[in-house]
């Protein structure tokens, strides 16, 4: 181990390049990763993810830059490194054409176990993924949220320190998604650091410790997801109103009160104001309440990271390819 | 059911891993991807029609097609071709081994082979001696029939063993010319355009059916150096008698030039892959 690494890290990468022809996909990318956090890395569609995750796992060399990973040199001691991590990639990576409990045993077989503990681990990982039932079934035949979950039961099978999660819930279900994010918070809570890539915003408010957001190969921001919403500045007051009369009132005295512009949901009957702080929150309804509007409910909350996306990078995260429309059905249900 | 207090328990259990496994041998590593590929063909036996159907047909189909106009009769052309057919179909299907790997490396399982911390080559030297094993058999299954039909090497069975040892090599060998190619070409369908078009050429225009010298003075000098042909004429030499000195020793130098320049370059695009 160098005597410039800091074991508190689990990635240090400084300055990290991948070109891919005359693009670069990676433009100069550093991360610190604290051990035991669960890091979100965050950005749309080709912004550079998977290019970084592929990197520091070990599959692909960095044009420029260096990077620790568990305290050792990803360039140099790449056996080191690979003894400490796991992936999951964005598509299954399991032999489909083998069982759960055959997949598990070759990775176990793999990384160093003998036949027999090869078994048993296989078999502690099919109860604990709940896959017990599925065990002797092909993976081909699996379903979505199954093949997840052998997936990753195949990428703990040594408990590596560090776990990379490539979109790890992309294209599933609420309820299966739900599971891998039960999985996640486990693997935390015993230790493990999870590295993971995601498009849904949610993903990383609701996973990630903390969150650098990647745009174009760079890093556009980095910090925890109330830093990164206090970028952004104001938080942001919901009013729900009784009648259109009411909202309609409402919206000509708020123009009177501030420059801001606000949002106003005539379907929805209500406003949303972005506000400075909560003093300014309790005036503004206050005023509403003096004019007499009837008020259904209120609430204060924090800027969505959708919003926090939008003003760093003057577009909205979604690309409008076709996993734009699942990313929507995974919020709505969220 | 879904149960998230049983799951937790059991879930905290498989995490906490008292004591982290060494990194594997290489030979362990290399018979735990024979152990897959014997898998494969555990659930897809349709695969081994390459290695049973294909010699089967092939024999019965030369034999009888060509026996009576090339040699007069079958039964001597039988003695002859089957030497051929033998080199010819184990040759062919060497360029499974690279479809195999080519459909891998379009899949994700490929990335979390390269994430782990066994040795390298183990991936291909276990599919590779798999497929040994596919070529034993079918080469079993081909002289099994060869001796149904009348088949006899002038040298015994001895003879024909050893001849199949030399095939075995020199396939093995050539295998790693089709797992550098499923790395470097788009698709399986293209690997298998590509393979075709140069073993088509490679075993018909060599002394697999017939006597080189019954051939123009241009072909016979570009068959003469076709591997194919020296492979032939080996396993001929070995099984009926009459082969010629050298030839062996050129033979396992063509084997090994193979490996030496595919192998290593079938590992460089291995670790390098996109």
């Amino acid at each position: 181990m160098g005597l410039n690494s800091h074991p508190e890290y689990a990635i240090e990468a400084d300055g990290l390049v991948k070109k891919f022809g005359d693009q670069r996909v990676v433009d100069g990318i550093a991360l610190r990763v604290p051990r035991g956090s669960i890091y979100g890395f965050l950005g749309p569609n080709g912004a550079g993810k998977t290019t970084t995750i592929r990197m520091l796992a070990t599959l692909l060399q960095p044009d420029e830059g260096s990077a620790k990973v568990m305290g050792y040199d990803l360039a140099k001691e790449t056996d080191q490194v690979r003894q400490r991590i796991s992936l999951t990639g964005q598509f299954a990576s399991v032999d489909e054409d083998l069982s759960g409990r055959e997949n598990l045993i070759l990775i176990a077989r793999l990384v160093g176990f003998s036949r027999a503990d090869a078994k048993a681990r296989a078999d502690e990982l099919l109860k604990a993924f709940h896959l017990e039932e599925a065990a002797q079934r092909q993976v081909k035949k699996y379903s979505g949220g199954m093949r997840r979950r052998i997936d990753i039961a195949a990428s703990i099978v040594a408990a590596p320190d560090l776990l990379f999660l490539d979109e790890p819930t992309t294209g599933l279900d609420p309820r299966s998604r739900n599971q891998v994010w039960d999985i996640i918070r486990a693997l935390v809570r015993n230790g493990t650091t999870v590295f993971l890539t995601t498009q849904y915003l949610e993903e990383a408010d609701q996973l990630a410790d903390r969150i650098a957001v990647i745009d174009h190969g760079r890093l556009i921001a980095e910090g925890t997801s109330s830093e990164l919403k206090a970028l952004v500045g104001a938080g942001r007051l919901t009013v729900h109103f009784q009648a259109a009369e009411d909202l309609e009132r409402a919206a000509v005295i708020l123009g009177s009160l501030t420059q801001e512009t606000f949002e106003k949901d005539e379907r929805a009957l209500k406003l949303i104001v972005p506000i400075a702080d909560h003093s300014a929150a309790a005036a503004t309804i206050s005023r509403f309440v003096t004019e007499d509007l009837r008020i259904a409910d209120f609430s204060m909350g924090q800027p969505s990271l959708d919003e926090v996306f939008l003003t760093l990078t003057g577009k909205k995260p979604d690309s409008p390819e076709s996993e734009g429309e699942e990313s929507e059905d995974v919020h709505q249900a969220g | 059911m879904y149960i998230k207090q049983d799951n937790a328990t059991d879930l905290q259990r498989a995490l906490t891993l008292s004591q982290r496994p060494g990194r594997p041998g290489a030979i362990g590593a290399s018979l735990t991807f024979g152990w897959r590929a014997l898998l494969k063909i555990k659930y897809v036996p349709e695969q081994l029609f390459d290695v049973t159907a294909f010699p089967i047909m092939f024999l019965l189909m030369f034999t009888y097609l060509f026996g009576g106009a090339i040699s007069g009769s079958t039964g001597e052309y039988l003695d002859f071709v089957l030497p051929g057919i033998l080199v010819m179909t184990v040759s062919m299907i060497t360029m499974y081994t690279g479809i195999d790997l080519n459909k891998d490396i379009q899949k994700g399982i490929f990335d979390r082979f390269r994430t782990l911390p066994f040795w390298r080559p183990a991936a291909l030297v276990g599919a590779l001696l798999v497929d040994a094993v596919r070529y034993l058999l079918a080469s079993t299954i081909m002289i099994g029939l060869g001796y149904i039909l009348g088949f006899r090497p002038a040298e015994g069975f001895g003879g024909l063993v050893l001849g199949v040892l030399v095939l075995l090599l020199f396939a093995f060998s050539l295998s790693w010319v089709w797992t550098f190619l499923s790395l470097i070409v788009r698709s399986e369908k293209a690997l298998m355009g590509i393979s075709m078009m140069v073993l088509f050429p490679l075993t018909f225009l060599s002394s697999v059916f017939v006597d080189t010298s019954t051939m123009p003075g241009w072909l016979q000098s570009l068959v003469d150096v076709n591997p194919v042909t020296l492979v032939v004429d080996a396993v001929r030499g070995l099984a009926h008698g009459g082969l010629e000195s050298g030839l062996l020793p050129i033979v396992f130098l063509l084997s090994a030039a193979f490996v030496v320049v595919f192998a290593p370059l079938t590992m460089y695009f291995y670790n390098n892959k996109k």
